[in-house]
């Protein structure tokens, strides 16, 4: 059995099947609207399903898309790593549309679709909401209709959507997330607002993929520089699929950076790297380690925190073989806080669940 | 200020001494404009009413400001204004006391940053500026102290012109690496730019690539931040996505011998883009198979990095890590003057050098980059 038993999975991958099989969770308007004209496939383009990053290959259905089989997610990622707990992250487009009314309707019938069809079916499983992220009228109302559901841990953001997270206008969301003990997820993935560089669109969906990296990091001054954890003193954001290698040299330059213009930012009154280290936390994969694993303990010795990691597969993502989750050279010690206490902190509904 | 006036704290005393003897070549010294009719007498009479009346044009909110105001004027230490007038970095007796000789610097390499003939959005504009840019520099910078060297600048969105902007100087010993913005239209690994790199790489010129130009893309793959302080770091971000795409379009594989200095990034994140990118590299290298190395080994061999804003580790000896992560080799010394967050060579790198390592990074590294007596 592997190392991770009894660990608490914090990005597993349930595959929507696509607005046909959710009509069930539409109001009419909405499902006279998808079938009359034919609107489907919001899969987003950042997770291109036959990739094989995407997919690991003994992780994928004889049909379907991977992530797309209950029995399989149950067998693979909570009984093949022995998680007491899964916390699944549904990419489909709703934070990508336009249309904020329809990107409330999808958000919704996403989140009740994974009622229906996963939560309710696998009381091992936890969810983040998905909401209609870029109103925040509409995404507050479903947090709110939502909130009571103790299953929902998280609120789903993309890394790089119409604007930075810090800014005010999804403000409201924070202050619905904080109310009800929700983290607010940011996941790897683009809705297309903006060129997944600042110099330009690369060719290349490996450098798509790569760039969530920077888009994170981006976010996080975002976040701190607004002013978002003096407002939210209590919220949890979560790097999703962002690895977080990068973390110490990010860590130095913006203490240096905010050392030479905090003037600007007078509410930021410590070190942008202490902000990092109580309030931002990352999955565990994809880690981006070191070639030599006795470089690993040195990466998070520069950390300086054994609280910003939580443990995940990333099911049925592809970023290691067989069960080894962690990384080679990962320190013994750190290994049980990643797997339980960090998820527990970051989360605090998993404990109101599990008592 | 002299290097004695700067103290290592970290490093004993002998060294001190050492490194106040030492030679340093500086990868990144900012001269500018006094203003922009400098440059009339390198226009022709079309383009000096064009400079005149419309002024240079960029896709940016602002004729004057940056659309992140700085934290100092100009950019600059409030030190650095010349005393008989004129921007920082505008005199050149004054940059010569107050940065070369009080500094030991043996070579400066100039970088200008405003205005550039590549974020022009007329084309021909951009490409007469360039000339006009290039002309001025060679008479009134490097043409009098020879411790200074130019940047060819280009019009890069336009590569024939680049191309040929390239061939006007190269071989002149003023020139010794061919200047792009960093923020293109375009990655700038894609292959509209490849004939500029041909053709640099045929002259045996690096190509610098100080951050930079505006592209009108977000300045974050997430939109636009709010902030100056969020500004500045981004920047340095934005850098890794420029060697980032100049390794997985294959830049190094269709140009060889190309050399790629990266400057005002600073470099700390070398290693974990490296680590990121080998590892991604493995489960899609299929959607990659022009590259034949992996990611990391382009970034060590083809790509040099300058190390202002300098990386202050919260443990100082970290940066040693780094340095050996990445490669000593690749480590080039700048001090970014006249910037208000310029280092100094005294001062800047807190960590204890042995005197071989000391060489390196001010100065022998940089020497083989570009082929420096």
């Amino acid at each position: 059995m592997s190392a991770t038993v009894g660990g608490i999975d914090c990005d597993v991958h349930p595959a929507v099947p696509g607005l046909t099989a959710l009509l069930p969770y539409f109001e009419p308007y909405w499902r006279e609207q998808i079938t009359v004209r034919g609107i489907d496939g919001l899969d987003l383009a950042s997770f291109p399903s036959r990739v094989p990053a995407h997919g690991r290959a003994d992780w994928r259905p004889a049909k379907g898309k991977p992530g797309s089989s209950l029995k399989m997610l149950q067998a693979q990622a909570l009984d093949g790593f022995g998680s007491q707990l899964a916390i699944c992250n549904p990419l489909y487009g709703a934070q990508a549309l336009f249309n904020d009314h329809f990107a409330a309707a999808v958000a919704r019938a996403i989140n009740d679709w994974l009622i229906a069809e996963w939560l309710d079916r696998e009381p091992r499983l936890r969810a983040s909401m998905t909401v209609a992220v870029e109103n925040a009228e509409l995404a507050v109302d479903e947090i709110e209709r939502l909130a009571a559901d103790k299953r929902f841990v998280q609120v789903l953001f993309l890394a790089m959507g119409d604007a930075p997270l810090g800014r005010r206008h999804y403000w409201p969301i924070y202050a619905a997330a904080e109310r009800h003990g929700l983290a607010i997820g940011v996941h790897a993935g683009s809705a297309a607002r903006h060129a997944t560089s600042s110099n330009g669109w690369p060719s290349y969906h490996l450098e798509d993929y790569a760039l969530n990296a920077q888009a994170f990091q981006s976010q996080i001054l975002n976040l701190i520089h607004e002013g978002v954890f003096a407002k939210f003193p209590t919220l949890k954001v979560v790097g999703i699929e962002t690895g977080f290698t990068w973390l110490p040299n990010f860590m130095w330059r913006a203490n240096k950076t905010w050392r030479g213009v905090r003037a600007e930012v007078p509410w930021v009154d410590r070190p942008p790297a202490e902000i990092m280290r109580e309030h931002i936390r990352f999955t565990l994969q994809p880690t981006d380690a070191p070639p030599d694993p006795a470089d690993m303990a040195v990466v998070l010795e520069q950390i300086g925190s054994d609280d910003m990691l939580l443990f995940s597969t990333d099911y049925p993502h592809a970023q290691f073989d067989g069960t080894e989750a962690f990384p080679a050279g990962f320190p013994e010690p750190a290994r049980r806080r990643v797997l339980v206490d960090n998820p527990r902190r970051t989360y605090p509904r998993l404990q109101e669940a599990m008592s | 200020m002299s290097p004695e006036d700067g103290s290592i704290l970290t490093a004993p005393r002998e060294q001190r001494q050492s490194r106040a003897r030492l030679k340093v070549i500086d990868c990144d010294v900012h001269h500018a404009l006094g203003s922009l009719k400098d440059l009339h007498p390198y226009l022709s009479q079309r383009w000096r009413e064009y400079l005149d009346v419309y002024g240079p044009r960029s896709p940016v909110p602002f004729t004057r400001s940056s659309p992140y105001p700085k934290a100092a004027p100009a950019l600059s230490r409030t030190d650095s204004w010349p005393p008989n007038g004129g921007p920082p970095g505008s005199d050149l007796e004054f940059l010569q006391k107050q940065l070369l000789d009080a500094n030991n610097i043996e070579y400066g390499m100039l970088h200008l940053l405003s205005p550039t003939g590549m974020d022009q959005r007329n084309q021909d504009f951009g490409a007469a500026l360039a000339t006009a840019i290039n002309r001025w520099q060679y008479e009134n910078w490097t043409q009098k102290d020879r411790r200074l060297k130019a940047a060819i600048v280009v019009p890069g969105e336009d590569a024939a012109a680049a191309v040929a902007e390239i061939e006007r100087w190269a071989g002149n010993p003023d020139f010794v690496q061919v200047a792009m913005t960093t923020h293109t239209i375009e990655p700038l690994g894609r292959r509209r730019y490849w004939p500029i790199y041909q053709a640099a790489a045929r002259h045996g010129l690096p190509i610098g690539l100080h951050t930079g130009g505006h592209n009108g893309h977000a300045v974050t793959g997430a939109g636009w931040c709010s902030y100056y302080v969020e500004e500045q770091h981004n920047v340095a971000i934005s850098q890794q996505a420029v060697a980032m795409s100049m390794v997985c379009e294959g830049v190094f594989e269709q140009v060889p011998t190309l050399k790629v200095v990266i400057v005002e990034g600073g470099l700390a994140w070398v290693p974990s883009l490296a680590w990121r990118l080998d590892r991604h590299f493995d489960r899609m290298r299929a959607e990659l198979p022009h590259l034949r190395r992996k990611p990391s080994e382009y970034l060590r061999s083809n790509i040099w990095y300058t190390t202002q804003p300098s990386d202050e580790p919260e443990r100082p000896e970290d940066l040693r890590r780094i340095f050996d992560w990445m490669g000593w080799d690749r480590v080039l010394y700048a001090t970014d003057y006249p910037h208000w967050d310029m280092d100094n060579p005294g001062q800047s790198i807190k960590l204890r050098l042995t005197e071989a390592e000391q060489k390196m990074i001010y100065a022998d590294n940089a020497r083989a980059v570009y082929g420096l007596a």
